[in-house]
């Protein structure tokens, strides 16, 4: 009953989400004083579960055939029976699509409650609190838990990894009785174009926001900036809503939550629903033409002038100096 | 077709992070001189359900908010946009109900308006993001949910949705009924109604349902927390000083930026 249980989708690999979900958990469970138990649900995940052996006690994957891709409804009953037969104090997940969409349903199932986009996890006597931002990033609010268990999924990349163990956890197959539900099924996956170099994962970011004014100029004018800075594109909602760029470009409250060392913000604002995006960013500068934009409140470095002028300029400058 | 939209009126998200403020002891956010909107993703929803009904016919739009008398003006607003039918359930109690009570709420308000092959929310909030009403509300309804959807089709009796992942796009095949919780993309960017028909939605009818008609625990929904509970609820104070670079010329200060990139990436 003091036993907590991450679970994650099978991915080729231990990225930082992964290790931040189990480091969030290894210390939950040292401060219940419970077991970390982890459930991986998917194909080809045995490279994943032995990295997650080294910090769980128990890894279980299931991988059979009804599961090996994700599917809403089966990938949700398994899930179910999975952290049931566990009765876990807390379940947590990451905070990518398929943990987000199926974390309130699964608590549903359990009789817990849950709350999602935590940057923090605490005990506090009995209750199980959780920390996270509100109103846009404008406030923070400490949501207590009523009901176990306690669903919580995180900022994953946010908590910080936790040390391997001298011995590895067992990892066994589960062998669940379940049917696919056929109700919903996904039908076809496409891939954004540079898709495979994930956000979340970027050291340095080049993003454009409306004042940007077109497609374009994220082509000619950003584009080679970052190439030059080894940078990935990103961009606000205004300028995904315009259509200038895909919507998996997207950081903010509703974006990607991102952690690069360097995130140039150029020509955005800097509302609060984007800032929500970008507050694990080590260094934040920003290019914009109003001295006031909100986006100097939280920068370390900016430039107040038109884009259009600095970008070519800065892409020159920079070249001359990396050489 | 018959497809419900929920909506809720928020505090307007986009007012400025210098003119935002909260009541700590009360745990909610300071009214002030902000406006009360529809949560955009609503809009996105009741977007993305008119194109569908422009596109396949035959199709009933209704739309449902549980909130503060106030919350009329939302379902106002939904009408003007040319939906069918709206409803308000009033919320008399906690102003910031958990989100399994306000599910509860609209699971029976839902019951009491009939069949829905489709039911549409927004993927959350704009105020409190809980993310979880159009999956709490699929489970009580014993429905399937697909979340992040951006655009839907009729395929042959099922319906096609179409959603956001975080590396690109996926398509669902589902069978209607179905719950979905909607995203922005540039497609369903809300239309602004006509001012003649924003008039005109002041004499349609509207349906209004106390607590205590809706057949639940109504004392519970008013208590609204068995879920959770706001503990506490602060403005964090963290502010960087930004250093604007300086140079008589564009091109100094240029350069003056360009060295303080290479400060950062360099040291990685
Ligand atoms: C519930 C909710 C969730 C949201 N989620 C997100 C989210 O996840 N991510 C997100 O980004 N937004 C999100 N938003 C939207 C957010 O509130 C802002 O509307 C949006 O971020 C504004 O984008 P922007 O800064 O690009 O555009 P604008 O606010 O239009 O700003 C454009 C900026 O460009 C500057 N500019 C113009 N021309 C130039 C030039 N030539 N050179 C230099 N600077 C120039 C202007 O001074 C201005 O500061 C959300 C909103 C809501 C309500
Ligand atoms: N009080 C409410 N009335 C109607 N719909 C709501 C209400 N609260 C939440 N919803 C719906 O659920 C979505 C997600 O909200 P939340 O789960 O609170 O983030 C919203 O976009 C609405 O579609």
């Amino acid at each position: 009953m003091n036993d907590v249980c991450i679970c994650l989708f099978a991915a080729p690999n231990f990225d930082k989400s992964a290790q931040g979900l189990a480091g969030a958990g290894r210390r939950l469970a040292a401060e219940l004083d419970g077991q970390l138990l982890a459930v991986i649900v998917g194909a080809g995940a045995d490279a994943l579960a032995a990295e997650v052996a080294r910090i769980a006690d128990t890894v279980t994957l299931a991988d059979q055939a009804e599961l090996a891709e994700y599917q809403p409804e089966t990938c949700l009953n398994a899930l179910a029976q999975l952290c049931g037969e566990r009765s876990p104090r807390a379940v947590l997940l990451a905070n990518d699509t398929y943990s987000q969409e199926i974390a309130p349903r699964l608590a549903y199932r359990l009789g817990g409650s849950a709350v999602g986009d935590g940057v923090e996890v605490r005990v506090e006597g009995e209750a199980l609190r959780v920390v996270r931002q509100v109103y846009g990033g404008k406030a923070q609010a400490v949501i207590e838990l009523k009901r176990t268990p306690a669903v919580v999924w995180l900022r994953a990349r946010s908590f910080a990894p936790a040390a391997e163990r001298a011995e590895s956890g067992e990892i066994t197959r589960a062998a669940l009785d379940i049917q696919a539900d056929t109700r919903t099924r996904i039908v076809e996956r496409k891939r954004e174009a540079g898709g495979e170099a994930r956000l979340e994962e970027a050291r340095v970011i080049v993003s454009g926001g409306r004042g940007i004014g077109g497609p374009e100029p994220f082509e000619s004018e950003l584009k080679p900036l970052a190439e030059l800075l080894g940078a990935q594109m990103a961009a606000s909602r205004a300028a995904c809503d315009a259509g200038w760029v895909p919507p998996t470009w997207q950081v903010g409250q509703t974006g990607k939550k991102v952690t690069p060392e360097l995130y140039l913000g150029i020509a955005i604002t800097g509302a609060s629903q984007h800032m929500a995006g970008i507050s694990e960013a080590k260094v934040i500068a920003a290019i914009n033409t109003d001295p006031d934009a909100p986006i100097f409140k939280h920068s370390r470095f900016g430039i107040v002038e038109d884009y259009r002028k600095v970008v070519p300029l800065l892409r020159e400058k920079l070249a001359a100096l990396q050489r | 077709m018959n497809i419900l939209v929920c909506l809720k009126q928020i505090l307007d998200p986009e007012i400025p992070a210098r003119d935002f403020r909260v009541v700590a002891a009360k745990r909610e956010a300071e009214r002030g001189s902000a406006s009360l909107v529809t949560n955009i993703f609503c809009e996105n929803a009741l977007e993305t359900a008119l194109q569908f009904r422009e596109r396949a016919g035959g199709t009933k739009i209704t739309v449902l908010s549980y909130g503060q008398p106030s919350a009329e003006d939302s379902l106002r607003k939904a009408l003007a946009m040319k939906a069918d039918a709206a409803a308000l359930v009033v919320n008399d109690g906690n102003t910031n109900p958990d989100p399994l009570t306000v599910a509860r709420v609209l699971a029976a308000a839902n019951a009491k308006l009939g069949t829905f092959d489709l039911i549409m929310v927004g993927r959350e909030a704009g105020d409190w993001g809980a993310g979880q009403t159009g999956g709490l509300l699929a489970e009580m309804l014993e429905l399937p949910c697909v979340s992040f959807v951006d655009s839907i089709e009729s395929v042959g009796g099922k319906l096609h949705l179409k959603r956001q992942t975080d590396t690109g796009w996926e398509t669902l095949a589902a069978e209607p009924p179905v719950v979905v919780t909607v995203t922005n993309d540039e497609h369903n960017v809300p239309r602004i109604p006509k001012v003649r028909d924003v008039m005109m939605s002041y004499r349609q009818p509207l349906t209004q349902w106390t607590l205590d008609e809706l057949g639940i625990n109504a004392d519970e929904a008013r208590a609204g927390n068995t879920y959770y509970d706001v503990a506490e609820l602060a403005i964090p104070q963290k502010e960087t000083r930004c250093e604007f670079v300086s140079g008589d010329t564009l091109d100094e200060k240029v350069e003056a930026f360009a060295r303080r990139i290479i400060e950062v990436t360099g040291a990685m």
